[in-house]
């Protein structure tokens, strides 16, 4: 009843072009990024913005940019990590030797670095494919991180590459509480998505896509490869670069290069195929479900402990949750490929088109 | 000069070891197109399973080598049941992450079986060299690095016999080359995937042997499969000489690379040289040493 776009006409190319054509859809987008900028930072407690809300934000970004490389463009990456590391690594040197540069370009020369090291490292995408790439981008992986402990210049001769950030200053302010660090965050993020929604609408992301359909009929209707692929490599690094930057200063603020592992680019990947590749809302569904899981699963545990430990004087292992934590994430990501491949976005997909039936049956 | 040939000696040695766990990989890749991310989570889930029988339960080792090996066989038959079998046609990309959602799982499950504390392993051959080559020619050649190295060879000797000469084998050979022709003779493909998976878990279990028994049964041991990548790279997914040959050339190259480039780098080089040498190789040959050349069609 609510949502139907019966009676929306559309009289111009402009009108017909917008990124929400439905009214509702429009409504809602704007109550959300209301109520995201102006309702959550009076009403959410500390704990809820620095350990949830932030760290969610970021790591949206992160899948969006692994999102805009496999997702759209098909080209398998399990460098995610390292690409941030890029990112956290370049803004703390930026910060450190540049002075007086202001916070949003340091955020965006970091995101060039990592576009940059991104390009180079998706070079060989150019002669190989599927897991010969994805293998190939563990080498990224790899030697990124190696090379941050090795050369103390990038970590200012810190021991073992730990770097704390310096204060965020954004025009003369000093960014520390959670709900500053946060609208920070927010603001950076929604940007990029905007860009990001818009840029796959454009002729750059329909080349990605073609490509990732099948980039021998993509070159054979005029497609650059080259060009498009190294295009998603940097344009996919540029956004978990500055993912980096702020999982470096906005949420933990003291990081160390050991801290970007396989496991974390695994973990954004998940995401990505959690919340739907190929959708910009499916980043964010993605990266609110895992960091929510594990939080749920803790919660959950200690729970059923105490009831445990209440009832029958004896409780589960210390190691449990850990271990739970892999399962269920092994778990659902396998659940996803069989039940529902395009992730939680197509539910969400779903669940509106039975939106706008109710409560008629046809 | 023999310091040189030590370092070579040692790094095939290894490289064998590499080959060991990469051979896991083809298997499977031969006769299903799945690139089984979750090979070394099961070279832990086996070396585990192994030392907790042995360890926990105090069964001989004539007891736990079996229960070990029914363990990875009903493992396997299980992943190809659950999550294989309903992936049937999907993109290999998709299978490809299906099976990182897999070694997640593995590798939680065996922790949970077995906990998380490293234990040792013991095939009774130690790690010291032999006394007589370091005596008369002032070369050291660890035992253990041989013992594996035989152990290896005859494994691929007869998972080579197995594949040529036996009629499961043929069947097998005629899936890799093409599942719609191998299915219209009558050979039934689930069966056979199904044998596939329980092979690899064998060979799992002996790499996970091998690998427990040099460095300790633990979680790391999940990390010798991103050691295998570069071999298999290298080698070719779908070429069992491939995953030796790539394994020796990888673990030679890697030890000389460490020792001999290591310190002008400031070490530590092993864990990504072995990318860098694949990823030269597939500069030229894309598709690796041995293997199969694919041509793109519209």
């Amino acid at each position: 009843m609510l949502y139907r776009e019966a009676g929306q006409f559309k009289t111009t190319y402009a009108a017909d072009q917008q990124i929400f054509p439905i009214r509702q859809d429009r409504i809602a987008v704007l109550a959300l990024v209301f109520v995201a900028f102006a309702v959550v930072p009076w009403v959410a407690n500390q704990y809820w913005l620095s350990a949830i809300l932030i760290p969610v934000l970021i790591f949206s970004l992160a899948a969006l940019g692994l999102n805009i490389l496999t997702g759209y463009a098909g080209q398998l990456s399990l460098g995610t990590a390292a690409f941030m590391a890029v990112g956290a690594f370049a803004a703390y040197n930026l910060d450190l030797r540049v002075h007086g540069l202001p916070l949003p370009l340091v955020l965006v020369l970091a995101g060039v670095f990592a576009a940059a090291v991104g390009a180079v490292f998706g070079l060989p995408s150019l002669r190989i494919k599927g897991f010969y790439l994805a293998v190939a981008t563990l080498a990224a992986q790899f030697f990124i991180v190696w090379a941050l402990v090795k050369f103390p210049w990038f970590s200012n001769d810190s021991s073992s590459g730990v770097i704390t950030t310096q204060k965020m200053r954004l025009f003369g302010k000093v960014l520390d509480t959670p709900a500053q660090k946060y609208l920070f965050t927010l603001t950076v993020v929604a940007l990029l998505a905007l860009a990001a929604k818009n840029m796959m609408r454009s002729p750059t992301g329909r080349a990605f896509m073609a490509v990732r359909d099948m980039d021998v009929a993509a070159a054979v209707i005029g497609i650059p490869l080259m060009r498009t692929k190294l295009l998603a490599f940097a344009i996919s690094s540029f956004y978990c670069g500055v993912a980096g930057a702020l999982y470096a200063y906005a949420y933990l603020g003291t990081v160390e290069p050991e801290g970007f592992t396989l496991d974390l680019s695994f973990r954004i990947l998940f995401m990505v195929i959690i919340g739907g590749m190929g959708s910009i809302l499916g980043s964010f569904l993605g990266a609110a479900f895992i960091v929510l899981v594990p939080i749920g699963l803790n919660v959950s545990t200690q729970w059923l402990n105490g009831v445990l430990q209440s009832g029958l004087q004896w409780s589960l292992p210390g190691s449990l949750t850990s271990n739970l934590e892999l399962m269920v994430f092994g778990g659902l990501i396998i659940f996803f490929l069989i039940v529902e491949p395009h992730g939680l976005a197509r539910l969400w997909q779903v669940g509106k088109e039975k939106l706008r039936l109710w409560p008629f049956p046809h | 000069m023999s310091f040189f040939f030590e370092v070579l000696v040692a790094g095939l040695l290894s490289g064998v070891m590499y080959a060991l766990v990469a051979l896991g990989f083809v298997l499977i890749f031969k006769a299903s197109g799945v690139f089984n991310f979750a090979q070394g989570a099961m070279v832990f889930f086996a070396a585990a399973t192994y030392a907790g029988l042995q360890q926990e339960h105090h069964l001989a080792a004539w007891i736990a080598l079996p229960l070990a090996l029914a363990a990875m066989v009903v493992l396997g038959l299980a992943i190809e049941r659950v999550v294989l079998r309903p992936l049937v046609n999907q993109p290999q990309i998709t299978l490809f992450m299906a099976t990182i959602g897999l070694a997640f799982f593995i590798e939680g499950m065996s922790q949970m079986f077995w906990g998380s504390t490293p234990r040792g392993l013991s095939v009774g051959v130690e790690d010291q060299p032999f006394q007589w080559l370091s005596d008369r020619y002032n070369v050291n050649v660890s035992q253990f690095d041989v013992f594996a190295a035989v152990i290896s060879g005859i494994l691929v000797v007869l998972l080579a016999l197995f594949f040529q000469r036996t009629r499961i084998g043929r069947a097998l050979r005629a899936v890799a080359d093409d599942h719609q022709a191998a299915l219209s003779v009558g050979i039934p493909l689930q069966y056979i995937w199904a044998i596939v998976w329980a092979v690899a878990g064998f060979v799992a279990l002996v790499a996970g042997l091998l690998w427990g028994a040099r460095n300790g049964v633990g979680f790391s041991l999940t990390f010798t499969a991103l050691k295998a990548l570069p071999v298999l790279i290298l080698g070719g997914f779908e070429s069992i000489p491939g995953a030796i040959v790539g394994g020796l050339i990888i673990g030679a190259s890697e030890k000389i690379a460490e020792v001999y480039l290591g310190p002008h780098v400031g070490g530590g080089i092993e864990g990504w040289f072995a990318y860098v040498i694949a990823l030269a190789f597939l500069l030229v040959r894309p598709e690796g040493l041995f293997g199969e050349r694919h041509i793109d069609r519209v």
